[in-house]
């Protein structure tokens, strides 16, 4: 089973967002996302300093089999990507949640959360997910 | 449809996806390592998709002799096998496939899954049309299973209890109990082919699980075989291709004697000029995918099959280009330039690097 931790938010895409004390969300994708991609190997990380809408496309993932799109969670500002993924995509496999995180956003709501699913809403969706695939 | 070993995927827990309308492992752990697996060890790959073909009777190697674009009389000893291509009247290519001499009249064939009916159907038709005396037996009773790495053949040996493999020569093939074992593949290592009865199958499979031999699946099979510089029917080649389109001229043979399906057609082609080439690109910061636009001094081309190599740690591909292509080309990924190098395929030989 795929871990989906309680204090993080979930998009129907498979990202996840963790709002910070400092009021950024910080973003990457879920651990039932990376076990559906299978091995990463090439990230296409976005540009600091754009402007996202929520929903919009803003980083690739490759994986051995295919490209996937990584949306932003959150409408803002793109702070901070991870470079560290420039050299080890594969951190995304192993540390979903902690070193596979991808990119920072400065939020323009001051309530970010309000519109992403909570770990067990992301849950449930997993669930009718996997059974329609 | 499943294959005699589909529980055995099952309970290793296998991502199961449809193959040609089969319920295949795309991969068990993780496809980097099942790859890793054979290029240093042994793996193992349930085949059992694709189909085996006898051909039995008088006639047969003259039969064979018409459909195939080499020449099956040349195998001169039982067990022997060649890699061919079986071509339609135009001299595209239908299916590319080993044959195997199993005895001075009969033959064993394996079809690639997604063309198999396809297959059948037309070396049927032509078996009506020219009248030879051959039976021609599907053989879905049995199971195909590569064991393939620089470890696969002891490790079969051992297992199987057939130490007489030890002299079996590349692309020659032994019986064993109820096995045929060929030291055949699909990934540039060294290893075997097992044809073996579907019931006896998954004993088979648990013996060599037991050995220590990985399964690995259909996503491990694809990044072996394209970095071994290896074709993917309906990819890399399809019926609108002609062996010369593919980079394989080499399997041709032409002696007028034979007249094969498609010989003529090919002559014409070559006397025409050939347009295009099937080479190899290599390119870091991106992965190369199928279908994605390759422009180079010479021309834009296409990426027929592309991803990621583990042994090399960046993106390989096969691409059909414009036939004077050499050096330096772009490749478009996501309406961007990637900066990629033509190099002639394998990628990769016996667990190494091919190119500088």
């Amino acid at each position: 089973m795929s871990e989906t931790p309680q204090e993080l938010r979930y998009t129907n895409t498979h990202e996840w967002a963790r709002l910070d004390p400092d009021g950024t969300v910080c973003v990457g994708i879920s651990d039932f996302a990376q076990d559906a991609l299978g091995d990463v190997v090439f990230i296409e990380l976005p540009e600091t300093n754009t402007e996202v809408a929520a929903g919009a496309e803003v980083a690739v993932i490759e994986s051995v089999k295919a490209a996937s799109d990584i949306y932003s969670p959150v409408s803002g500002e793109i702070i901070r990507v991870n470079d560290q993924l420039t050299d080890a995509p594969d951190l995304v496999n192993s540390e979903p949640y902690d070193g596979g995180w991808i990119f920072v956003v400065q939020p323009f709501s001051d309530d970010p959360n309000a519109d992403l699913l909570t770990a067990e809403q992301y849950q449930e969706f997993c669930e009718t997910d996997s059974k329609t695939h | 449809m499943k294959t005699a070993l589909y529980e055995s995927h099952v309970r290793l827990d296998a991502q199961i996806v449809d193959f040609a309308g089969w319920q295949m492992p795309m991969r068990y752990s993780s496809t980097i390592e099942e790859h890793h697996a054979v290029r240093k060890h042994a793996g193992m790959f349930d085949v059992s998709h694709m189909l085996t073909v006898d051909f039995e009777g008088s006639q047969s190697s003259l039969f064979l002799g018409k459909l195939l674009a080499s020449d099956v009389n040349k195998l001169a000893i039982d067990g022997q096998a060649l890699y061919t291509v079986m071509l339609n009247e135009r001299g595209g290519i239908i299916d590319d496939l080993i044959v195997y001499r199993l005895h001075e009249s009969s033959f064993r064939i394996v079809f690639n899954a997604g063309v198999a009916a396809t297959d059948l159907e037309w070396v049927t038709a032509w078996r009506q049309t020219t009248g030879f005396s051959v039976s021609i037996r599907p053989r879905r009773d049995l199971s195909i299973v590569a064991v393939q790495g620089p470890k696969a053949i002891n490790t079969v040996i051992e297992q199987l209890g057939c130490p007489l493999l030890r002299e079996v020569q590349p692309f020659t093939s032994i019986l064993h109990n109820n096995c045929f074992i060929g030291r055949t593949g699909y990934t540039g290592e060294d290893g075997v082919e097992i044809i073996c009865p579907n019931v006896d199958a998954p004993r088979i499979w648990d013996q060599l699980l037991n050995a220590g031999v990985i399964p690995c699946g259909l996503g491990a099979r694809d990044t072996l075989r394209l970095e071994a510089g290896m074709n993917l029917n309906g990819q890399d080649m399809t019926s609108d291709h002609t062996p010369y389109e593919c980079a394989l001229s080499w399997v041709l043979d032409l002696d007028a004697s034979r007249n094969f399906v498609g010989q003529s057609a090919l002559e014409e082609t070559y006397r025409q000029g050939i347009a295009t080439k099937l080479t190899g690109i290599v390119l870091q910061g991106g992965v190369m995918r199928s279908g994605y636009e390759v422009q180079s001094n010479a021309g834009s081309g296409t990426i027929t099959s592309g991803s990621f190599s583990p042994t090399l740690g960046y993106s390989i591909a096969l691409a059909r280009v414009p036939r004077a292509t050499t050096g330096e080309c772009a490749v478009l990924i996501r309406n961007k330039q990637k900066a990629g190098r033509i190099v002639r395929p394998p990628f990769v030989r016996h667990g190494e690097k091919v190119h500088k």
